[in-house]
């Protein structure tokens, strides 16, 4: 097991190399140059030049790609063109606002999906199942832009329950200290911007989970429906053991492989996918962060957002492959 | 019966956890008024909730689409950036409150020679940067000659509207002499009649020399000035907050305590923060939502004058726009009545001119190019088209105040042409990159506007329309040197009403050259609660927030 977490490890170095060549080449082969856009339209030609040169822009490519490899071997992130804050510095708070955010997707999504699932596979051919299946169907298909305007039409607009964009209420700002804002409002025992924050979480947090919770539901009804029909739970079903602790012990154990796989999957996709959900809900995460950034033409931050991004979809993944092991013993790595 | 009370125990569970989603915003009240100050430490605890709700009302939090870029105005060129700057700065004369008229701010009252090269400006007494130290006329120098010394690369405002930096040919400001303590003289070195105007403009707002030293190039995230609000702090992607300068020199004012900006890049989300009561003001309403604001008790419009021009540039230099007769007969094939109707809600006047009716030297004398397809197939047919032409038809990717949706307004273009036989194919890029093909004249034809800076005639038709700008902001290669020639004379010339004549020949000629489809000079709107009072939306774009308050 050790060795092959190890071995593993060793594995995302070409991977991330990889990711780097095609991130840095990539970028620079859209249209639009960092000086130009930085000066803003009114720019001289000499002014843009000037500044192509300052951003070391002006050298050949792989000049430019050598000497940012130099720099992430020394865990330099570099330093936004725009901002001029090193990259490694500037990129916390937004990494940390779409954790949690995604924190609370994959909640949401995990419980009301395995669980809906789980009822469905239950009850299977019932009134739920059909219409958790129909909603689980609607979730995988609906825009997510769309849904978030509707949740905010109803839950601000007319009912006025729930605040309908930001990450915490701007008059009565948290104060920070990890970045995220669940934590620091109970470090701080502010009850009620705890409450504040949690509030402002539902929205995004529902519409950014739809559509891994529906992916999740559907996964768990049919592995569960596999598992429910083979031999040993029928025998521990008729040595009488109580329905409950059937599916929830011994049928959810065995259906849940395949259900941890998509729930690795869809929180590496949670993570880069959370743009859209972003921006209807102005959550200030590492989506926008790296959007903001491309529309600037902002080299350095879009490579290091997306390195970053990337080096913890791999990790999610390997963390999943090594839970199989935990979970199922039978599963050896060697 | 086992099966199903788990079942109902199941769904028990799902309605309490939606029951108590309910309740638990039941207090939004309560909560959304608490106000941290920074400095009373003590607001923490709940008790003090109560004390500070008597102060909200002060404080006004405005929602825009994005963030600002730099705080440093000279550094920048985009209109948020501005809207944050020109409530933390002063210049020496600004623009009236509703219009572009101008009046003293921390220049009290000033003096041009006859020969149109000297500007004498008296400064406001005893007013004091926001780091306590004193404005007085070295720090107008100190910040003239941190600007004609720059970089290149930095202050383009400075260069574009000062015709380039100190050792430049064309450069205006010759020199910057602080006479006294209180009296700045400029010296031109040819006379610039819009140079009242130019100063105005926030981009050359005062900063204090002292906090430019200190903090280098940091300053442009630590701006201090003497306007109305102090800087606080910067969260990038979501928020400015600015508090209230005690020392303002403006009595009685600011009116408000703290102005909060928020970056909400929805227009819809933006919207509904406005109606849910989160946001004060909302900007860059989409036309098709005034009605909604309308229909709500508790929310007021606010319309800005217009300012601006939303514009079809075809590039002059591309076969076959570079016929004077094609580009006449697209004149002819744009039904523009339509467009306005359509996508901006009436919020639009049909465009005649590249300029907007509200500025001096306006020509109400030109006759539009009706919208007559018959007229439109003569002149192709003339031209040697008479079985029309393919072509490319850009349509913006972003919602600007002139256009708000640059692909639906392609859609419209696309179909009148159609019917004179031109197939157009509508292509849209990125923002960044849009801009730059257009303007190394890769497009066909395209869509783009521009809103004014300072309400000067030759901030529209020298900027969009001379051959000096060519490969800058001019990006239908337009060129014609009898036009140069006007539009040179215009910006030196002191006579007034001498410059408006030229304006209008000048109207005359690109009318008759036919570069563009003027299309609409919109009226952006924006949405505010009912209770804000003496918010002025200003024709260029940005406001200082000074004389707003709440009743």
């Amino acid at each position: 097991m050790l060795s092959y977490t190890i071995r593993r490890l060793l594995m995302l170095i070409p991977v991330l190399f990889g990711m780097t060549f095609i991130v840095f080449f990539m970028i620079r082969a859209i249209p639009g140059d960092p000086a130009q856009v930085i000066l803003g339209q009114l720019a001289t030609e000499d002014a843009i030049n000037s500044l192509r040169a300052e951003l070391g822009l002006d050298q050949p490519w792989f000049t430019q790609y050598f000497e940012y490899l130099k720099q992430l071997f020394t865990l330099d992130l570099g330093e936004s063109l725009r901002t001029k804050a090193e990259v490694s510095e500037e990129i916390w708070p937004y990494l940390a606002a779409t954790f949690e955010l995604s924190f609370v997707a994959l909640l949401i999504a995990v419980v009301v999906g395995v669980n809906a699932g789980i009822i469905s596979a239950w009850f299977q051919k019932s009134w739920f199942d059909y219409t958790a299946m129909v909603i689980a169907l609607v979730g995988v298909s609906m825009p997510i832009f769309w849904l978030g305007l509707m949740e905010q039409w109803i839950f601000s607009v007319q009912l006025d329950w729930l605040p309908p964009s930001k990450r915490e209420n701007v008059k009565n700002p948290v104060e920070t200290i990890t970045h995220f804002y669940l934590i620091d409002t109970l470090l701080q025992g502010r009850m009620d911007q705890f409450i504040d924050v949690l509030k402002h979480l539902i929205m995004p947090g529902i519409a950014l989970a739809t559509i891994p919770m529906a992916i999740i539901a559907r996964i768990t009804r049919s592995s569960m429906l596999e598992v429910m029909r083979s031999d040993y739970i029928r025998t521990a079903r008729a040595k009488g053991q109580k329905m409950f602790w059937v599916v929830y012990k011994h049928s959810l154990k065995n259906a849940v492989i395949p259900v941890l796989t998509v729930i690795g999957l869809q929180t590496g996709l949670l993570l880069g996918g959370a743009i859209l959900t972003e921006t209807i809900f102005s959550w200030p995460g590492i989506g926008r962060y790296i959007y903001n950034a491309i529309e600037f033409r902002d080299y350095p931050v879009i490579q290091s957002g997306i390195l970053v991004v990337a080096t913890i979809f791999v990790m999610i993944n390997l963390i999943v492959d090594l839970l199989y092991a935990f979970i199922d013993p039978r599963i050896k790595y060697n | 019966m086992k099966k199903k009370s788990i079942f109902l125990a199941l769904v028990f569970i799902f309605v309490l956890g939606i029951a108590l989603v309910g309740c638990g915003s039941e207090a939004p009240t309560e909560e959304k008024q608490g106000e941290t100050n920074e400095n009373n430490e003590g607001t923490k605890d709940d008790q003090n909730q109560q004390s500070e709700e008597s102060s909200t009302e002060s404080t006004l939090v405005f929602g825009r689409g994005a963030d600002s870029v730099d705080l440093d105005p000279a550094l920048v060129t985009d209109g948020e950036s501005i809207k944050v700057t020109l409530n933390i700065y002063d210049t020496l004369v600004k623009y009236g409150d509703v219009d572009t008229s101008i009046e003293p701010s921390l220049a009290t009252d000033w003096t041009t020679s006859d020969d149109g090269l000297t500007y004498t400006f008296n400064l406001r007494e005893g007013v004091k940067f926001h780091d306590g130290t004193d404005f007085n006329a070295e720090a107008v120098v100190y910040n003239f000659e941190r600007w004609a010394n720059g970089e290149k690369s930095s202050f383009y405002y400075y260069g574009s509207m000062f015709g380039g930096f100190k050792g430049d040919e064309g450069h205006v400001i010759q020199e910057v002499k602080a006479v006294d303590e209180l009296t700045v003289e400029f010296t031109l070195s040819r006379p610039q009649a819009p140079f009242l105007q130019n100063v105005a403009m926030p981009p050359f707002a005062i900063a204090s020399p002292a906090a430019l030293e200190e903090h280098g190039e940091s300053f442009t995230e630590n701006p201090v000035g003497t306007g109305p609000f102090v800087f606080q702090e910067w969260k990038r992607n979501d928020r400015v907050v600015l508090v209230k300068n005690e020392n303002y020199w403006m009595k009685d004012y600011p009116k408000l305590e703290k102005v909060i900006f928020v970056s909400i890049p929805d227009n819809a989300t933006r919207l509904n923060e406005l109606i849910a009561g989160e946001i004060d003001i909302a900007d860059g309403v989409s036309p098709n939502d005034s009605t909604r604001i309308e229909g709500e008790d508790d929310l007021q419009l606010f319309v800005r004058p217009s300012m601006n021009v939303g514009y079809l540039g075809l590039t002059n230099t591309r076969p076959p726009f570079d016929q004077k007769l094609v580009r006449q007969a697209l004149n002819h094939a744009v039904d523009k009545e339509g467009i306005i109707a359509a996508f901006y809600s009436g919020q639009a006047v049909p465009a005649k001119n590249p300029l907007p009716p509200v500025i001096a030297g306006y020509n109400d004398d030109i006759d539009p190019y009706p919208y007559d397809l018959e007229k439109a197939k003569e002149l192709l047919a003339e031209a040697g088209y008479a079985d029309g032409f393919e072509m490319e038809l850009w349509a913006m990717p972003v919602p600007r105040p002139y256009m708000p949706d640059g692909q639906k307004v392609a859609e419209v273009i696309q179909s009148s042409f159609a019917q004179i036989g031109v197939k157009a194919k509508i292509v849209s890029y990125e923002w960044a990159t849009y801009l730059e093909k257009a303007r190394n004249g890769e497009a066909d034809a395209f869509l783009l506007g521009w809103t004014g800076d300072n309400g000067d005639a030759d901030n529209f038709m020298y900027v969009l329309l001379d051959k000096d700008n060519i490969g800058s902001n001019n990006y239908t290669y337009y060129s014609n040197d009898q036009l140069h020639d006007i539009l040179i004379e215009a910006q030196s010339n002191p006579d007034q009403t001498a410059r408006e004549d030229l304006y209008k020949q000048a109207q005359e000629i690109i009318h008759e050259d036919a570069p563009w489809i003027p299309l609409v000079h919109s009226t952006p709107i924006l949405g505010g609660k009912n209770n804000v009072n003496d918010f002025f939306a200003h024709p260029t774009g940005s406001q200082a927030l000074t004389k707003v308050y709440f009743d």
